[in-house]
């Protein structure tokens, strides 16, 4: 995993440098004087050889400082922006896969129970739709619909300008601890169409796979066996049928919450909302070096661990995993 | 009252755009308490089939079932899907041909015998498991209490074998069915679990189908032996009468074709050439006549019914001759 880490580093350092432009032009612009250009290279320290300025990343981000912000937030470390804006993505991805789970699963079952009944084909066709249609057509479509037209949900940002106590950084999870119950409502009224554009992707293939699983494993022997134990259907459905859907259903799960940050970027980013996402995206406009180097780090370090703890639950749901 | 009785059991597969099949024509047979039947034939010839509709395991859509099926005088076909569930695993039981397919890979195998007990006994879960561990033990597992506790993939074939005869056995069903319980094993265990099964049925009142293509699980095992080709009875009798003196080309043939050992070096095998056509059976004429070494002008003319002979069910025109000094 440090590895893994280690050699992202040197990747993202190297590539950042050879996009054109620069730190230097986005933030003075076209019109600088070249004597102004040189200072601020100099005080950003932009004009050492790339390996020292590595050298020096390197060393200073493994006691945990990533530098200062250059232009998303001038004045505030990248870490503080980092740990400001985690709380956001991490409320809008757990509602969003959750959703995604909650939707995909039970749907994806049905769907296989009445195969080539109108439902499923209906199911089918919308899941298509659902990975087909790209994610910021999508969120812009929601936005317009709910937010513009019908005007019963906001349409940007976390939560309206209310005083509301911060403990956790989760708005509605604060909202609910504090008894603040309309700052949690509130919250959530913000986080439903992000979090239903952000779902989108993750509930289509939650639900084609938990379909074709559920398919696959109602044609084995061994649901037979347990039919000719004379068992009860819930029995069947749940102990036989579904237990074994749900391995590649997990898997699949994992890998979904690993791509979440990949679309919350743009969901981020069409709703407004302040998230990791959305400042990811403003850093690269502006390019914010230390926050972009931060912020790609600490995505791949989440992508990693989601994917331990994938394989971890896979061995805990697989015996035959487990006892290898 | 006889346990069983199947009369004119016929299983037609109709799937959409296709031709409908006849799997199983006209099957009757009958099966005693305590008594062991043999169904023999090859893939194909429907004993499997005949197996899945007693039991009322076949898919519940693209076929048709018709003829009678009574168990216990109670008329299977007509049961409910509820009241035939509540009959199944405590009336009648099934050992499936492939242990490691046959039994869930993610649940305990004390939870898959336990949960039969849980069915039909009303047992509750800690003593459902403790009685799946004596069950273990009764079917010659080893070391039963560590057992209940792991899964399938953690036992041998043969182990799993014992655990699915186990699971069948739990309620002492009246009627087991045996689909080719030894053909995914090793020759060695395939012996070790006819001697179980025999052991487990004889001395008590469970009937036993036995469903096979291998004659010499027949000999050791069954009382009675029906011979099925292309979905219809051709040939059946007492077991001993039976290999002493088949009467159909087909019986013969099966019978002529298990090597044997004191046969003459450099001897060819007597396989029975070709193998079971696609085209409609028995509509013109015999079945077997296209492999039959004794076929005469009728036999593809029109086809023979069963006929009993002093107690010898045949379906032939022109059937082997009885060698000399028997009969």
């Amino acid at each position: 995993m440090v590895v893994v880490l280690f050699v992202l580093s040197i990747l993202l350092f190297a590539w950042l440098r050879s996009l054109p432009g620069g730190p230097v032009s986005a933030l003075l612009g076209d019109r600088a004087t070249p004597a102004a250009r040189a200072e601020l290279t100099r005080t950003l320290g932009l004009d050492r050889p790339v390996f020292l300025q590595y050298f020096d990343f390197l060393g200073r981000a493994v006691r945990g400082d990533f530098g200062q912000s250059t232009a998303v937030q001038p004045g505030s470390s990248a870490m503080q922006i980092l740990v400001q804006r985690f709380p956001a993505t991490l409320e809008l991805s757990v509602v969003a896969i959750i959703l995604a789970i909650l939707f995909g699963i039970p749907l994806g079952y049905i769907a296989a129970r009445r195969r080539g009944g109108i439902w499923d084909n209906l199911s089918i066709g919308g899941s298509l739709l659902g990975v087909a249609v790209p994610v910021f057509f999508l969120a812009f479509l929601l936005k317009y619909l709910f937010a513009v037209k019908a005007g019963i949900l906001p349409s940007a940002g976390r939560q309206d300008a209310i005083d509301a106590t911060r403990i956790t950084g989760f708005f509605i999870l604060d909202g609910i601890l504090t008894q603040e119950w309309d700052a949690a409502w509130n919250a959530l009224e913000h986080l439903i169409l992000p979090a239903v554009a952000l779902a989108t992707i993750p509930f289509a293939v939650i639900f084609r796979i938990t379909r074709a699983a559920v398919l696959d494993v109602q044609q084995e022997d061994f649901v037979r066996t347990a039919e000719s134990k004379g068992l009860r259907i819930p029995i069947i459905r749940r102990r036989h049928i579904l237990r074994n859907a749900m391995l590649p259903v997990v898997t699949t799960i994992g890998i979904q919450i690993g791509q979440l940050l990949a679309g919350a970027v743009l969901t981020e980013r069409v709703f407004a909302y302040p998230g990791v996402g959305d400042a990811l995206a403003t850093a690269f406009q502006r390019k914010d070096y230390p926050l972009l180097q931060l912020l790609i780090i600490a995505a791949a370090l989440v992508y990693v661990v989601v994917n331990l703890i994938v394989d971890l639950s896979y061995a805990y749901i697989d015996p035959r995993i487990r006892n290898r | 009252m006889s346990l069983l009785e199947v009369e004119d059991l016929t299983v037609t597969f109709a799937q959409k755009g296709e031709r409908p099949f006849t799997a199983v024509d006209k099957v009757s047979f009958t099966v005693e308490p305590g008594q062991t039947v043999g169904l023999v034939g090859e893939s194909g010839c429907g004993k499997s089939v005949t197996s899945l509709a007693i039991m009322g395991l076949l898919p519940k859509r693209g076929n048709r079932v018709s003829g009678s099926v009574r168990f216990a005088g109670t008329e299977l076909l007509s049961l409910s899907d509820r009241q035939l569930r509540d009959r199944r695993g405590s009336d009648l039981a099934m050992v499936f041909q492939d242990p490691l397919t046959s039994l869930n890979p993610v649940v305990t195998i004390g939870v898959q015998v336990a949960e039969v007990l849980e069915r039909h006994e009303g047992l509750k879960r800690k003593a459902a498991l403790a009685k799946a561990a004596e069950l273990l033990d009764q079917v010659g597992i080893p070391d039963p209490h560590r057992r209940v506790g792991e899964y399938p993939h953690q036992l041998s074939g043969g182990m799993r074998q014992r655990a699915l005869i186990a699971i069948a056995l739990a309620c002492q069903p009246k009627l087991l069915i045996a689909d080719e319980p030894t053909t995914a094993l090793d020759v060695t265990i395939q012996a070790q679990i006819l001697a179980l099964l025999r052991q487990l049925v004889a001395g008590t009142d469970t009937a036993l189908i036995m469903i096979t293509h291998d004659l010499g699980v027949v000999a050791g095992l069954c009382d009675e032996v029906n011979v099925l080709y292309a979905g219809r009875v051709v040939e059946r009798g007492e077991r001993h009468e039976l290999f002493a003196a088949p009467r159909h080309p087909y019986t013969n043939g099966l019978l002529a074709s298990i090597p044997r050992l004191d046969a003459p070096r450099g001897e060819r095998l007597h396989p029975i050439t070709g193998s079971v056509g696609d085209n409609i059976p028995w509509s013109g004429g015999c079945a077997f006549a296209p492999r039959c070494s004794n076929e005469i002008g009728v036999c593809t003319e029109t086809a023979p019914e069963l006929i009993d002979t002093e107690g010898r069910l045949l379906r032939c025109h022109n059937p082997v001759a009885l060698v000399k000094g028997e009969a």
